[in-house]
């Protein structure tokens, strides 16, 4: 039972990588670059929703929706202002311009909110009990639930909004041949910044569900799960949206039973272990495509 | 009228001057081919056109309107479709997804009926409608770029290499589909390695030599001409 227990608590860790995930294989597929600043988007998400119920005294619902707004015009603007004027630029000039990002974040976040923890509300943001199952055996907690379901939504929608729609469709152009799409008549730039806005606003959910499991909130609160997330989008397969879901959970899952039955202490290094030898037997991550080159 | 004026553009990739100084012009219902050996700059001038690369300096004139500052997404919506050298199709969508999004700039009640249209020219894709676009073969590849252009319903056409790396059989059939669009009023700029074909399909030719024109004249005229046997046409 303790071991059903520690499995729920790892699907439901690995569904927020898996939602965090999302935001870096899309940008990866569609603008071919790696947004380090991702992780801190989620931080800002948080700080937001915490500001929206601490001082604002906003309802849950709204202070989801103030923090996934903010967060999209934040990533909009990051991909704007940072990013699009390196779109010709090699792609080592985007990684470390994505890096400085993550730092000017962190480090604006830290002016605005100061360097002391903040206690994230999650009571108040998920008022849910927690659920007795078993006879109170397995416990599940409100937080836990909310987080598988909403990943499952997530995925759902995207992977609809994907396949169907004509902006969908249109990501899905930008990602394959971005010469090819704008002869379609596609902008690309407007696309990205679709990408972008959908990430981030995903982030800040991510960021609202990793603070109401884990309430402890500091400028540097997004960097490791952004890490993690980065590393269970590429043992995915990066570019592939169900490799993110996929590599979120099992990342998710091998890090709580890793640190439940190996190690505490070695619980990420188990992490970033599994994904390298994941890696050295399939290059491309579970569900990536080989890179074929075809004239 | 010249529905396409070239006028003096210059191309450059970094410090590499591409196209130095190339001319010339397409007439409305003509169809024009600019022939030439690899590396002349034939598919950097149609990329030119298309607005994919930008010209340093020189005018591109379409239906009279300067296009020099116009971005590659708009060109589509102007009226001309570029089906591009290596057909770069979407490996990854189906077949009808595919010509979807070649109707992508027109308005979505449209499209349905473009797509049996472009059926009926093509048989062979309807039947393959849904498969995965980069399990097709080659020349069904090549159709499918064609129809993917035609989706957009374009008043110039423009085809990089059509016949590239198709068996003898399949040039004839790409060939044919082309002689079928010119008479159904499409204006077409061709560009061609293979020279006897495009020779024999086209009204006017420009022979390119390493980013310049070196001789121009009516298709059939470089058909006969000595120069032109000897350099392209292998005889």
């Amino acid at each position: 039972m303790i071991f059903l227990s520690n499995l729920v608590n790892g699907i439901s860790l690995g569904s927020i990588y898996a939602i965090i995930a999302l935001g870096y294989t899309m940008v990866y597929g569609i603008a071919k670059m790696l947004n380090f600043a991702h992780g801190d988007v989620i931080m800002v998400g948080a700080y937001v929703a915490f500001c929206a119920l601490q001082y604002w005294g906003l309802p849950p619902i709204a202070a989801l929706l103030v923090a996934m707004v903010l967060c999209t015009v934040l990533g909009i603007t990051i991909e704007g202002l940072a990013y699009r004027p390196l779109r010709q630029a090699t792609s080592l000039a985007v990684l470390i311009t994505a890096i400085g990002m993550s730092y000017l974040l962190q480090n604006l976040a830290l002016l605005i909110w100061g360097a002391n923890p903040k206690s994230f509300p999650a009571a108040v943001m998920i008022p849910i009990p927690m659920i007795s199952l078993f006879g109170g055996r397995l416990n599940i907690s409100g937080v836990t639930l909310i987080a598988i379901l909403a990943n499952l939504v997530i995925m759902a929608v995207l992977t609809a909004f994907i396949s169907r729609t004509k902006l969908g469709k249109a990501m899905r152009c930008v990602s394959e041949d971005r010469g090819a799409a704008e002869l379609m008549g596609i902008n690309v730039n407007r696309t990205i910044s679709a990408t972008f806005a959908i990430g981030s606003a995903l982030a800040a959910v991510a960021g609202i569900l990793l603070c109401s499991a884990y309430p402890t909130l500091m400028p540097t609160t997004g960097s490791m799960p952004g890490i993690k997330a980065f590393t269970a989008a590429v043992f995915g397969g990066i570019g592939s949206i169900p490799g993110a879901m996929i590599g979120g959970i099992l990342l998710g899952v091998i890090e709580i039973l890793g640190k439940a039955y190996i190690s505490t202490e070695l619980g990420d290094a188990i992490v970033f272990a599994v994904l390298i030898i994941v890696l050295l037997f399939r290059p491309t991550g579970l569900l990536g495509r080989p890179v074929r080159e075809k004239v | 009228m010249s529905m396409l004026e070239i006028n003096d553009i210059h191309v450059f990739y970094g410090a590499i001057h591409a196209i130095k100084g190339v001319s010339f012009e397409v007439h409305e219902h003509e169809i024009v081919t600019l022939i030439g050996a690899n590396g002349a700059g034939k598919s950097t001038i149609l990329n030119t056109i298309a607005g994919l690369l930008k010209p340093r300096s020189g005018q591109i004139l379409f239906e009279g309107k300067n296009i020099n500052s116009v971005p590659a997404n708009k060109m589509v919506g102007l009226g001309m479709a570029l089906c591009p050298e290596g057909r770069r199709i979407f490996q990854q969508m189906t077949v009808k997804e595919n010509l979807e999004m070649g109707g992508y700039s027109r308005p979505a009640a449209e499209i349905g009926s473009s797509v049996e249209d472009v059926f009926r020219r093509f048989p062979r894709l309807k039947e393959r409608e849904k498969q995965i676009a980069g399990t097709l073969s080659g020349g069904e590849q090549q159709m499918l770029a064609m129809a993917r252009a035609l989706m957009s319903k374009p008043k110039l056409m423009m085809l990089d290499e059509p016949s590239m790396g198709l068996a003898p059989i399949l040039v004839e059939q790409i060939f044919d589909i082309i002689r079928e669009l010119h008479a159904a009023g499409t204006t077409i700029l061709l560009v061609e390695q293979n020279a006897q074909m495009a020779l024999s399909v086209a009204d006017r030719a420009y022979v390119l030599e390493t980013g310049t024109i070196s001789m121009s004249g009516e298709a059939k005229a470089l058909l006969e001409d000595d120069n032109v046997r000897k350099a392209y046409l292998g005889s």
